[in-house]
Order: C-alpha cells, then sequence, then structure tokens
C-alpha cells in the first residue's frame, strides 16, 4: 500500500501576507452539514446545547463555544464547525460530514471591511456584519459563506476545487485597496 | 434590482436565479385532463402589469421564492418563501 498524505485545499498556495493582510488555511476540524428534520428544530437546539454548548443559530448568526462553532448555512441548515458531531443529533438531523468538501480560509487585517466590499454584494460594515454574524452570498462570483470572527477576522467558506480562485480574488481584493 | 429574501434580507439580484411564472407551485392532479395540463405546461400569461414569478435563492440560503412585480414600473411588490402550505409541492 502506498503511503498517501492528505493535503489541503490550499496546500502550496496558503499562507500568505499581502499588504498588510495575513491569509491562512483555517484549521477547522470536522465540518458537519446539519439540517433539521420537520418539527425537530427546537429538539435539535437542545441536542446541540447538550453536546456542545451551541444551539441552533438563526439565519444570517453564527454561535461559538470552543471548541466548536456552528454557521448558519442556508434555509434550515448550518455548518458545525470543529468537533464530530455528538450522537444524539443524528436523532434530530439528517448529519453529513463535508469536512473534505471545503476550503476553509481566514483573512485577518486592519481595514478587511475594504476587502470585503471589493467582493461581497452585501453591507459587511462592522455595524451591520459584526462578531457572531454570518453570510451566504457571492464572493466575487463565487457562491460562499462568509463569517465575522472579529473586527478585523473573517472566515470564508467557498467548495474546496475553489480554494486557489478564493486566494486570488482576496490578494486582487487586496492589491486593488492601493 | 433588489430582493428581499424572506430568510437572508435584501440581496442583490445577481444572487437570484430565475425560473418563471409560480404557476410551478400550483400543479394539476394527475387525472386533471389534457385541458388542464397542456395550461399547466405550456400557456402563460404575457401581462403589462402583476405578475408572479419563483425565483431561486441560490447564491444565498437556497430559498424557492415567490416575488410579485410590476412589469411596467419594475416595483417588487412582494417576496414570499414558497412553501407548501402557499400552494406549493409538498
Amino acid at each position: 500500500m502506498v503511503d498517501l498524505m492528505a493535503a489541503g485545499p490550499a496546500q502550496g498556495i496558503l499562507p500568505l501576507d499581502v499588504a498588510g493582510f495575513s491569509i491562512r488555511a483555517a484549521d477547522v476540524g470536522h465540518l458537519t452539514h446539519v439540517a433539521p428534520f420537520a418539527g425537530q428544530a427546537a429538539a435539535l437546539d437542545g441536542a446541540l446545547r447538550a453536546a456542545h454548548g451551541l444551539g441552533w443559530p438563526a439565519p444570517n448568526r453564527s454561535l461559538d463555544a470552543a471548541p466548536g462553532r456552528i454557521i448558519w448555512f442556508g434555509r434550515e441548515a448550518a455548518m458545525l464547525i470543529g468537533p464530530a458531531p455528538g450522537a444524539a443529533l443524528a436523532d434530530h438531523a439528517a448529519l453529513a460530514d463535508q469536512s473534505d468538501a471545503w476550503a476553509a480560509i481566514e483573512v485577518q487585517g486592519a481595514g478587511i471591511e475594504d476587502v470585503l466590499a471589493r467582493l461581497v454584494p452585501v453591507d459587511t460594515r462592522l455595524a451591520s456584519f459584526g462578531q457572531g454574524h454570518t453570510l451566504r452570498s457571492q464572493i466575487q462570483h463565487m457562491n460562499g459563506s462568509i463569517t465575522r470572527l472579529g473586527p478585523d477576522r473573517v472566515l470564508f467558506l467557498v467548495f474546496r476545487s475553489m480554494a486557489a480562485t478564493l486566494v486570488h480574488d482576496l490578494q486582487e481584493a487586496i492589491l486593488g485597496l492601493g | 434590482m433588489r430582493l428581499a429574501c424572506p430568510i437572508c434580507g435584501t440581496r442583490d439580484r445577481r444572487e437570484f436565479y430565475y425560473k418563471g411564472d409560480a404557476v410551478a407551485l400550483a400543479r394539476p392532479d394527475p387525472d386533471a385532463g389534457a385541458a388542464a395540463w397542456d395550461s399547466y405546461v405550456h400557456l402563460r400569461d404575457n401581462p403589462a402589469g402583476q405578475v408572479r414569478d419563483l425565483w431561486h435563492h441560490e447564491a444565498g440560503c437556497g430559498a424557492w421564492v415567490v416575488v410579485t412585480r410590476d412589469t411596467v414600473s419594475h416595483a417588487v411588490l412582494d417576496v414570499a418563501l414558497a412553501r407548501p402550505e402557499a400552494g406549493g409541492v409538498q
């Protein structure tokens, strides 16, 4: 048997430092897509609290309880990030392990809102997109998930195959700031 | 053009994909007869005025929404989730 080595989605591209911004592959652990069964949202909320100290996120919101985080991911869907899902979650929701399907890329730097403004067609200023907020929208022409981690830190999730495109778009946006 | 997604909030039109007349939410019974099915599949009004269309919030939450809009004034009058209880399919 050949010894296979796991490669991250952005291996060979990241980390990068561009004009005061740091672009890093985020070490997110497990990514579990969680979709509650019909009428089970409240029970799932309880199961998430018990297993991970989290809860079911409202639309456009994320919840953080180290080492776990759950981000709203669409209509009646969320992404559990970090730990493997507690067994009880499966009683209330369809769980899909998507750990290898997404590129998770974190960008940090003062003025990140100017970068977001060039890439995302939504108001992402701190006043309307603060800590604990998340979005499903487009990054350039690419569907993705954007989560505010801090005043100058943002987590992007895009399809794994699009990691290089995201890094390119981020670089172009940053360099375009002048 | 901006559409107020009931889940995500007001978003740019580029996040949405247009499907067509919201007649797709009123599928006839299998035995409704040829006339009903002919109308459902082929016959569309083309009004100068209000239309009800299905749009997919493709780059957002993934919801199907029914957009009521005026083709004369371009006003968007209503955006509602396409739900079974609103005449959608199960």
